[in-house]
């Protein structure tokens, strides 16, 4: 054996370890829809609540809809809120997702990314957050356990620093049912961290009587939007203070995304979630047989880091980018967005799309070290390539 | 030639509702309470009672990043002798490597029976996991009671991790009667030839 025994230390699932997180920032309100596709992270939660070692007022609602619109009421009265869901849930969320963000409110949402039907599946993908995307929402990946505790408390504090919505997203499954180790802080320190919740304006404010999302015509619609993009074009430089400042208490490296050998790499991977980890492995591995590899692992997705990624990508010669999700008649997101920074650049690199793991297909080291030797060899196609299929 | 060859890897055949989840996190938590890094999670298929799962253990003293399911095990546990009918356990299992069975047989009947479907040439240690539990516990737990055999053949973790995991999660619900009942049947499996 070679490590002592470390009490901070402790394995959990993704879904337990995000409930912890929660815990210890103890939002006012948590409403939830409590039935499938939920998760485990509002089974755990409820546990804490039901044994009194939260306050927060866990509201059961009939649909995922009312969740966040229970979610958007109790954020504009003025109070910390936090939600969670996947799948279809976020799905549903959709019509509300857009209010939310429209009306400044910093709510906090767990995600475990999953499929969505048809065919009815419930396994891991980024079908469901991707297809958010354009909701306003601020959105960070996450890669394990240790990632996705991390990030919902880096993630409420971002919420309520920038007037924005958050998505901490975990892969469904693949993470979110993976007990693995982790670092907690202690209740105080998350308590510090994140600090009382101050809202600017808020309804219950009755000495400040206020609007929120009022009737906006043709006269005012478009400044409001205007704004709204405004302030998410200030995350990304907010985002990375807050994850300094955690980094900071912590030890654990925090940025836009992850580069892993990518200094000298001429073929590197972009991807977001678990897969980061076999990959790296790969990466190791391959390194020791003299080739150039390396990874992009992408952690805030909204708003989209692209001068910061295309600095990472400088050496690389060819680049597979690797995604859950399907952006049906057009390239997948993480593609386009890469390929719209490198023509605004100017620059030219061997671009491959490719598709894995829809509906929790397994994705194995050797189909990922074969990506790699497809990109040195040339293998390269405009067309998306659908691993695993 | 195995790709993890700085992680102990562990899969475990059941069906639903056996219990395998349980024995994976058990085993799981008493090696982070002996300080190493693991991962435990099932195969993501289709949850049905009685249809046959995979459950999946990882045990390393370094972080372990690959989040691949497990594809060659250190060690195989079977909780129901009857997946041997249906399903080929032993894939990627080596000569050096164990098989753990659950079973009133003997090694040498359930080499025969492997053999109807695969060549193996690991080694087969059965374990009356049901009997020892219905004698002791006085009900089949299969799955807590063959984590004694699996220490003793693995020696991955100390039976004392395990123990005391045990009584961690069961040691309120069930009260202490049944906990020591159920301490007494895991280390008879330990002992067990």
């Amino acid at each position: 054996m070679i490590y002592k025994t470390n009490k901070n230390r402790i394995a959990l699932t993704g879904g337990a370890a995000a409930a912890e997180a929660l815990k210890q920032i103890e939002p006012d309100v948590m409403a939830v829809y409590p039935i499938t596709p939920q998760t485990t992270i509002i089974e755990t939660f409820a546990k804490f609540k039901a044994d009194g070692e939260v306050a927060t007022e866990v509201i059961e609602v009939e649909s995922e809809h009312s969740a966040i619109s229970a979610c958007v009421g109790s954020s504009a009265a003025g109070a910390r809120t936090v939600t969670a869901t996947s799948s279809q849930g976020l799905a549903l969320m959709n019509e509300i997702l857009y209010i939310a963000s429209g009306m400044r409110l910093p709510i906090l949402m767990v995600v475990s990314a999953r499929a969505l039907s048809a065919p009815l599946n419930i396994h891991g993908d980024h079908s469901d957050v991707m297809g958010a995307r354009d909701t306003g929402w601020i959105q960070i990946f996450s890669e394990n356990a240790q990632e996705i505790y991390d990030n919902t408390i880096i993630g409420m504090k971002l919420a309520e620093k920038v007037k924005l919505p958050v998505m901490a997203i975990m892969d469904g499954f693949n993470t979110s049912h993976c007990v693995e180790n982790l670092e907690m802080l202690s209740i105080e320190q998350v308590r510090e961290f994140v600090g009382e919740f101050t809202p600017e304006k808020y309804l219950l404010d009755i000495a400040n009587p206020v609007s929120f999302g009022p009737v906006a015509l043709q006269n005012s619609y478009f400044e409001f939007k205007v704004q709204q993009e405004n302030a998410m074009d200030k995350v990304a430089r907010e985002y990375l203070k807050i994850a300094k400042e955690f980094e900071k208490l912590t030890g654990r490296k925090k940025d836009f995304f992850e580069s892993y050998q990518t200094e000298d790499a001429e073929e590197v991977i972009i991807l977001a979630g678990s897969t980061a980890g076999t990959t790296k492995d790969v990466i190791d591995r391959m390194r020791k047989h003299g080739k150039k590899v390396g990874l992009i692992k992408m952690s805030l997705f909204r708003p989209f880091p692209r001068k910061e990624l295309l600095v990472a990508l400088k050496n690389a010669k060819s680049v597979a980018v690797m995604e859950r999700a399907i952006s049906s008649g057009t390239y997948p997101p993480i593609y386009q967005d890469i390929m719209t920074g490198l023509f605004q650049a100017g620059e030219t690199k061997n671009m491959q799309s490719i598709i894995y793991s829809l509906g929790g297909r397994d994705i194995f080291a050797k189909d990922i070290e074969k990506i790699f030797d497809d990109l040195h060899a040339g293998k390269i196609s405009k067309e998306t390539k659908y691993i695993g299929v | 030639m195995k790709y993890h060859k700085d992680i102990f890897e562990i899969i475990f055949h059941a069906r639903g509702g056996q219990g395998a989840k349980t024995a994976a996190e058990i085993i799981a938590q008493a090696a982070v309470n002996e300080g190493k890094f693991v991962q435990a999670f099932p195969q993501f298929g289709p949850e049905r009672s009685g249809a046959p799962t995979k459950t999946f253990v990882r045990i390393s003293d370094h972080e372990i990043r690959t989040h691949e399911p497990v594809i060659d095990p250190d060690v195989v546990v079977v909780l129901d002798e009857t997946i041997l009918d249906s399903e080929i356990v032993t894939t990627n299992l080596d000569r050096h490597e164990s098989l753990i069975v659950a079973t009133k047989k003997t090694d040498m009947q359930i080499r025969h029976k492997i053999a109807e479907r695969a060549k193996f040439e690991g080694k087969i240690h059965p374990i009356d996991a049901n009997g020892i539990s219905m004698e002791i516990v006085g009900q089949p737990r299969p799955n807590t009671v063959i984590l004694g055999k699996f220490v003793q053949v693995t020696e991955i973790v100390e039976l004392k991790s395990v123990i005391e995991e045990f009584k961690r999660i069961f040691g309120d619900k069930i009260g202490k009667e049944a906990t020591d009942k159920n301490i007494l049947a895991i280390e008879k499996a330990y002992d067990s030839i």
